[in-house]
């Protein structure tokens, strides 16, 4: 009996550490046992959401080139400045995974209303530019890592706006803001305020690199097409001295001063760290190298329609469950009480589970958990059916119950790695982007299955053997109580 | 003991009358389609659209005329529940986003979409084939895995091959009812086969296997037990030990899957119908399929399969 009791005591700590997990108010675990204030262990559980239950967008993207064209850090950098754009729209946990082998990169974006602004920009090229900064002397460091504007993204500005009249959804309040949501507003030129003039764009340029120099510092080194030459040249040797500005997607990477001429390519000098001048190289280059990218599917749900499959599903399983829970209980009685009992502890060890894995829980991923409480129960009432048999069959209480649990074990175990197997398979299969919504069932049913192994045979044994020892005598004179 | 296995002819022509008017039907859809279920955007690209319109003005003739606009002159148009709620559904085989995203602009001019309530999705050509493919590696692995999960569960029984076979052979029957049942809907309401529609075939293979190794280890378990019984009645003594447990279980999950059919989303209802369908198959097709065949094989009634020193078999 004292084993019983320790299981117990495990199995009920267990179940109060899972349902404090899977409160939505359970935001992360944190340890810190010396209480000073730092601790030493932090996880974040939240529970996520997938697209079909919060509304969102989801885009798979293809390199437009021929494969062979790019190598995979292109694809990587592309999905950097995806990244970087999408930050920019304001979206809440983006997603942007790269999709190496197939050249694609899959975006997902909970919550975006707005599809063709949010495809537009990702799609839009990263937007390099080399600014005229003249004339603003010490000033024009003050400008690095803020927004611009420039002559070059009014001209695409107009191009957009023209695109976008000819095709305008809704003519809601979202749908008329701004075509791109901005966290700060451009600065135009301090003293004509006018925007900035744009030299040359990352179309003038052909290769940039991070160097080492003699004294320990690192410097940039880009060259320039023939006809970005052509512009750059002039452009240098008219302002030796004053600075200018390299400008991404609006933002001032960087401002040097320009030293001398610069016809084919030059040098950036400044301060750099090792770091800063590879990823302003990098940025270069994609500037000037980007991989186009085409859309090659898209799915939008409406965050409405999203919250009402949430309720939906929440309603469905709640009754579901409930049922369940009153006809193990009208069926087999006292060890029906135990079923229920290590069904909700069953309930309770997989929902903290999908926050601390974490599982995303999407449409599918629900009815995969629904129908693995299915099977949870199947476990025991392949067990319950046994113990009947043996009490039929004229063994003792005690004896039945040893030889219901040991019997049905292999049983339990074989059903349930067949379905385990298929639940493998099936995650494979969901791996292919035009799939994917197949894995988040056969994860949490496969989920389910495992911990059904522990719930069925440990928690419902434990609680099994401490009802009948509380209800010993009633048990033994009314065998309806076990449900003979 | 009231016998069931003896009636098993009547079981083996249950099932064929099931599953020959199911094959017919999915010869049918081949010969008329060109395809044996009607194939959803997963497989074959294009797009779908729920939408929810803020006010009237759409009928199913203006929203076809949008999508003959953009070279669509065959769009599935429905309309989804409540007239007054404006909501309409569309399958088109228009694959590129870009397009489909002007059509969504065009039918904006209609009435105001609501796009909170609405969703679209647009599969290319190219996604379509590599789920396909996909599909079809994972139907190949699916039955070899299994299989060599059945030869692994039962190595240590006498004729482990037949049980393997029968095993396999219950299993087919699912996936032919499930199938039947799906070329069938497709015909008469149009339901279309997706990822969804693979995942609910393999989840049903996995619960047929569940409930055919829950009877066949009761077989093994019974054979030394009753050691002087006929196979038959060993058999038969089987299946009654363990109905009360197979009809437990289904009801369980067709608690749980009518509480979904009823109470939830619109969009998994497909997929729910067709995994209780298999469900179903699948205890029916361990007790009154595999089991006999077991039988029938025992007393040499399966022709070729006869094995040279035999017992008289009795009537």
């Amino acid at each position: 009996m004292s084993h019983h009791i320790r299981w117990l005591v495990f199995i009920l700590l267990l179940s109060a550490f899972a349902l404090w997990v899977s409160l939505p108010d359970t935001q992360s675990i944190v340890v810190d046992s010396n209480n000073d204030g730092e601790s030493e262990f932090r996880l974040n559980i939240q529970q996520s959401l997938g697209l079909d239950l919060v509304g969102g967008l989801r885009v798979l993207l293809k390199a437009d080139l021929p494969a062979g064209s790019y190598t995979a850090e292109d694809l990587q950098e592309t999905a950097n400045n995806v990244s970087k754009r999408v930050n920019a729209l304001g979206v809440t946990e983006p997603t942007i995974q790269v999709l190496q082998g197939s050249g694609r990169i899959l975006v997902e974006l909970p919550g975006v209303t707005d599809p063709q602004e949010a495809i537009g920009v990702i799609q839009q090229t990263a937007l390099l530019e080399f600014v005229d900064f003249s004339g603003l002397g010490g000033q024009a460091q003050t400008y690095e890592g803020r927004k611009v504007i420039t002559t070059e993204q009014i001209i695409i500005q107009q191009q957009r706006a023209s695109v976008a009249a000819e095709s305008s959804v809704e003519p809601s309040a979202e749908a008329t803001a701004e075509a791109t949501p901005q966290t700060e507003t451009a600065l135009p030129n301090p003293q004509t305020n006018q925007p900035f003039q744009t030299v040359i764009t990352g179309a003038g340029l052909q290769a940039a690199a991070a160097e080492f120099n003699q004294d320990g510092t690192w410097h940039i080194r880009f060259e320039l097409t023939p006809e970005g030459g052509q512009l750059f040249g002039p452009f240098t040797a008219a302002n030796i001295g004053q600075p200018m500005a390299i400008v991404l997607d609006g933002i001032v990477l960087s401002a040097p001063t320009i030293q001398a001429e610069l016809p084919t390519g030059g040098v950036i000098t400044g301060n750099f760290t090792e770091q800063e001048a590879k990823t302003l190289a990098l940025q270069l280059r994609s500037g000037a190298l980007p991989i186009p990218l085409s859309v090659e599917s898209n799915e939008r749900v409406g965050a409405t329609l999203g919250q009402e499959s949430v309720n939906r599903s929440i309603r469905a399983g709640v009754i579901g469950v409930i049922v369940v829970l009153t006809f193990m209980l009208v069926y087999y009685r006292v060890p029906g009480i135990a079923a229920d009992l290590a069904l909700l502890v069953f309930i309770l060890l997989n929902m903290a589970l999908f926050k601390l894995i974490p599982v995303t829980l999407t449409l599918p991923a629900i009815v995969g958990f629904l129908i693995s409480i299915g099977t949870a129960v199947d476990g025991n009432i392949l067990i319950f059916e046994r113990i009947k048999e043996e009490l039929r069959a004229g063994r003792d209480l005690d004896g039945a119950l040893v030889v219901g649990f040991d019997r049905a074990w292999n049983s339990i175990r074989d059903s349930n790695l067949s379905t385990i197997i298929i639940c493998v398979i099936l995650f494979f299969f969901g791996q292919t982007p035009g799939a994917s919504i197949v894995s988040g069932f056969a994860v949490t049913l496969a989920i389910g299955l495992l911990v059904n192994l522990f719930t069925a045979i440990i928690v419902t044994r434990t609680f099994l053997h401490i009802l009948v020892a509380l209800l010993r005598q009633p048990l033994v004179e009314r065998k309806w109580l076990l449900g003979v | 003991m009231f016998s069931l296995i003896q009636k098993r002819r009547y079981f083996f022509l249950f099932s064929a009358f099931l599953i020959v008017p199911g094959l017919i039907v999915m010869l049918y859809s081949l010969a008329t389609t060109g395809t044996l279920f009607r194939l959803s955007i997963d497989f074959v690209g294009g797009s779908i659209y729920e939408i929810s319109f803020t006010g009237p003005g759409a009928t199913e003739a203006n929203i076809q005329d949008i999508f003959a606009r953009f070279g669509d002159e065959n769009a599935s148009i429905q309309q989804l529940g409540d007239p007054e709620q404006h909501r309409w559904s569309v399958r088109s085989s228009i694959q590129e986003s870009a397009v489909s995203d002007q059509v969504l602009a065009e039918l904006g001019k209609i009435a105001p979409v609501d796009l909170d309530r609405s969703r679209n999705e647009s599969v290319s050509a190219t996604v379509g084939e590599e789920v396909t493919r996909a599909a079809v590696y994972a139907v190949i692995v699916v039955g070899v895995v299994i299989i060599g999960f059945i030869v692994f569960s039962f190595r240590q029984v006498p004729n482990a091959f037949r049980y393997g076979v029968c095993a396999v052979a219950a299993m087919i029957h699912d996936v032919l009812v499930v199938c039947s049942v799906m070329s069938l809907a497709g015909l008469l309401f149009g339901w279309e086969t997706d990822a969804l529609f693979l995942t609910a075939l393999l989840t049903v293979v996995g619960f047929s296997m569940q409930d055919t190794i829950v009877l066949f280890d009761r077989i093994r378990e019974n054979i030394p037990k009753y050691l002087g019984e006929p196979y038959e009645t060993i058999v038969n003594r089987s299946i009654l030990e363990t109905i009360h447990r197979s009809l437990a279980t289904q009801l369980n999950a067709f608690f749980i899957m009518a509480a979904i059919l009823l109470f939830g989303g619109e969009t998994i209802k497909q997929f729910i119908a067709l995994l209780f369908i298999g469900l179903v198959s699948g205890t029916y097709s361990s007790i009154f399929t595999a089991v006999p065949l077991l039988v029938a094989w025992e007393k040499g009634e399966i022709p070729f399969l006869n094995r040279p020193k035999l017992e008289p078999v009795e009537a």
